[in-house]
């Protein structure tokens, strides 16, 4: 049993791999040097490159650490450019979207201008990476399911910070880049906007989540049961099934009646990841643009059970807020 | 055989390293419908903290109200006139025992001469002795029978340890960078978060509703903004942080803005922010340029009072004891007390 599916316990490490031959152009592009470690080796294949960056990689991380930068120094700035505080608070440390009072147009630097900046510069960096994404997987002769896979997460991604915003008509309304504040943000859009939780799409995309997760821990477990028999080796049992995979559904089949297949698996897990963004943006675009609250409109459509009211009300009613005297006026 | 024994003692170690975390269970009380997870959590850990705060000074006990009025026996008593002497000077003690413990009656007095005004501590006193008269006779809807004495909020200090000043929210360090936002700050006003830290000039000080919901599921005319959310998000933050409560102690969360569906504690709460907004702005800010330069804030501004300054981190300030018994004469407000020093009147 020293040979394990995971954690590979024997590295075997012969002459450099440089992958299938393709066209000398894009061959010139890659990374000459290949190099092996040992700890890579424990996780994954112990061979490093040969990398391919080529020119949308090239420009896709000058845009990428432009955004990065920008975020980072304005971070920087926060804490009077001390490195100490930086490391300190930098949970809390924030570039904010600007305020709502000046909409779509483009706030002055101090006010959540560089917010604007970073987000074409980050929205640049990921779309070149999607294009860089399509491109190698199209020289290498392969489907494009990587690619398309990353374009739903970057449709979340636009929906958040491009086309919500807009439709809502001001820049406010966008996420704040830093860590804790993107959080409240989350947080913020949810009781702002009556309760996420009550959003069908946002109810798809948690299924969708959640949904990952499980066939992810059944395929993993699966494949990993049944590695004793050679199970890994799932591409080729697609064709020629063999005792793992014959094993694993029947598995499958005793413990609740039905299997997916070699094939198949991968499609399920494809499709729930993918659809997980795709239904999270699609509940996004609508919160606040067609849906002000989600809790009420979710009573309308019988969706909310109903408790016991404790039939509090509101004082305001019955009673005038304190409304303190103007300034200067006795 | 060997590594499932080496499993078996790391499995050991780990339990003995997780046992040694072990805290005191949290006492948890179910405070609405069951499914709505209204629970009150409380960390009995973090509770025992705060119960030597929370302990009431000795008792006076009721001093006669009967003898010669104290208006009469010393000279320029503003506000404690109707006092009889015995009232007074146990009162004038006591105070000096919850706010100047060691300074004595030299904190607000010219010992050599009593009735003299030259100190500015003895300007506020006055004024915030109206102030507890005030809150205890017009803000039931809030302090209840319970009521307010100085050492609610003072608690043996000169200023009440939970104040705060105004801070200028477009703190930045450079032309363009370092914007703060009034956020992104590890501030315990807001229990950490990195929300708007100081959301009270905006909801204790000026009158703004802290609502941000709509009624209608359609968006409505509902303009309220997320940045505003976070001002109210901040401020309930503050709430919860100074009560030691969560937000079901007053909120169904699954409809944070439904009062139907709220604690009576919620409606409490609110009468407790209209009572913040009088305490600040009659009373407080009516002794801005009495005060010396190195009790202002940074913006030039006096100590203001939030839920901190009573609350203190429990739910009820001081268990929800009452110390009003020995000091009657602190639970309503007198119609010929004067209202202020620069405005005395002969009525």
């Amino acid at each position: 049993m020293d040979y394990q599916n995971l954690f590979t316990q024997t590295q075997v490490i012969g002459p450099d791999n440089h992958g299938v031959p393709i066209n000398s152009y894009d061959q010139r592009e890659r990374s000459k040097g290949i190099s092996f470690n040992y700890l890579l080796g424990k996780i994954g294949n112990a061979q490093l490159g040969p990398i391919y960056l080529g020119r949308l990689g090239v420009a896709s991380i000058i845009f990428g650490v432009a955004a990065f930068v920008i975020i980072g120094f304005h971070m920087l700035a926060q804490v009077n450019w001390s490195p100490i505080q930086f490391v300190r608070q930098l949970f809390w440390l924030s570039l904010d979207a600007p305020s709502p009072k000046y909409g779509l147009r483009l706030a002055p630097l101090s006010e959540g201008g560089w917010w604007n900046i970073c987000g074409i510069f980050l929205t640049i960096s990921i779309l070149l990476w999607w294009m860089r994404t399509y491109r190698r997987a199209k020289a290498l002769g392969l489907g494009t399911h990587v690619a398309w896979a990353f374009a739903a997460a970057i449709w979340l991604f636009l929906v958040l910070g491009l086309f919500r915003p807009v439709l809502m008509g001001s820049w406010s309304e966008g996420v704040p880049f830093g860590i804790f504040s993107h959080l409240d943000w989350t947080a913020a859009l949810s009781i702002r906007y009556g309760n996420l939780f009550y959003n069908p799409f946002h109810m798809l995309s948690i299924f969708f989540l959640y949904g990952s997760v499980l066939l992810f821990g059944m395929h993993g477990a699966t494949i990993l049961a049944v590695g004793r028999y050679g199970g890994e080796r799932e591409i080729e049992q697609i064709v020629d099934r063999g005792t793992a995979s014959e094993r694993a559904a029947l598995f499958w089949r005793w413990t609740m009646g039905f299997n997916a297949t070699m094939e198949s698996i991968h499609r399920w897990a494809w499709w729930f990841a993918v659809l997980c963004p795709i239904s999270g943006g699609i509940g996004i675009l609508l919160t606040g643009t067609f849906v002000d609250n989600w809790y009420v409109w979710a009573i309308h459509h019988g969706m909310v059970p109903s408790y016991p009211l404790t039939n509090v009300i509101d004082p305001a009613i019955a009673t005038p807020p304190f409304n303190p005297p103007m300034e200067g006026v006795k | 055989m060997k590594k499932a024994y080496l499993s078996f003692i790391v499995l050991l170690g780990a339990m003995m390293v997780l046992s040694g975390c072990e805290r005191p269970a949290f006492q948890k009380a179910q405070n609405g419908f069951r499914g709505t997870a209204m629970v009150d959590i409380q960390n009995p850990r973090i509770n025992a903290d705060k119960a030597k705060l929370n302990e009431l000074p000795p008792s006076t006990g009721l001093a006669p109200a009967e003898g010669e009025k104290a208006s009469k026996v010393y000279q320029n008593v503003k506000v404690l006139g109707n006092l009889s002497q015995a009232q007074f000077t146990t009162f004038m003690v006591t105070m000096t025992s919850w706010i100047a413990p060691n300074e004595g009656c030299a904190y607000c007095h010219n010992v050599a001469n009593f009735a003299e005004d030259s100190k500015y501590t003895k300007t506020v006193s006055r004024r915030m002795i109206q102030m507890t008269q005030n809150i205890n006779a017009n803000w039931k809807d809030h302090v209840q029978g319970t009521g307010v004495t100085c050492y609610t909020c003072h608690r043996g200090n000169h200023i009440p340890q939970n104040v705060w000043f105004k801070d200028n929210p477009q703190n930045a360090t450079g032309t363009s960078l370092g914007n703060r936002n009034g956020q992104n700050q590890a501030s315990e006003s807001v229990g950490y978060a990195s929300l708007t830290y100081e959301p009270f000039s905006k909801y204790l000080l000026a009158s703004n509703p802290a609502r941000i919901q709509g009624k209608d599921g359609l968006p409505n005319g509902n303009v309220h903004s997320l940045q505003e959310t976070e001002d109210v998000y901040g401020l309930m933050m503050h709430f919860s942080k100074s009560l030691g409560v969560n937000c079901t102690y007053c909120h169904n969360s699954r409809a944070f803005s439904d009062w139907s569906q709220s604690t009576p504690q919620r409606s409490q709460s609110w009468y407790g922010i209209q009572m913040v907004k009088d305490v600040n702005n009659t009373y407080i800010n009516s002794l801005q340029g009495v005060f010396p330069a190195h009790r202002l804030g940074k913006e030039g501004d006096i100590a203001k009072t939030n839920c901190a300054t009573c609350h203190q981190g429990v739910n009820k300030p001081l268990y929800g004891k009452s110390m009003l018994a020995d000091y009657p004469y602190l639970a309503q407000a007198y119609p010929t007390t004067v209202v202020a020093d620069k405005k005395a009147t002969t009525k």
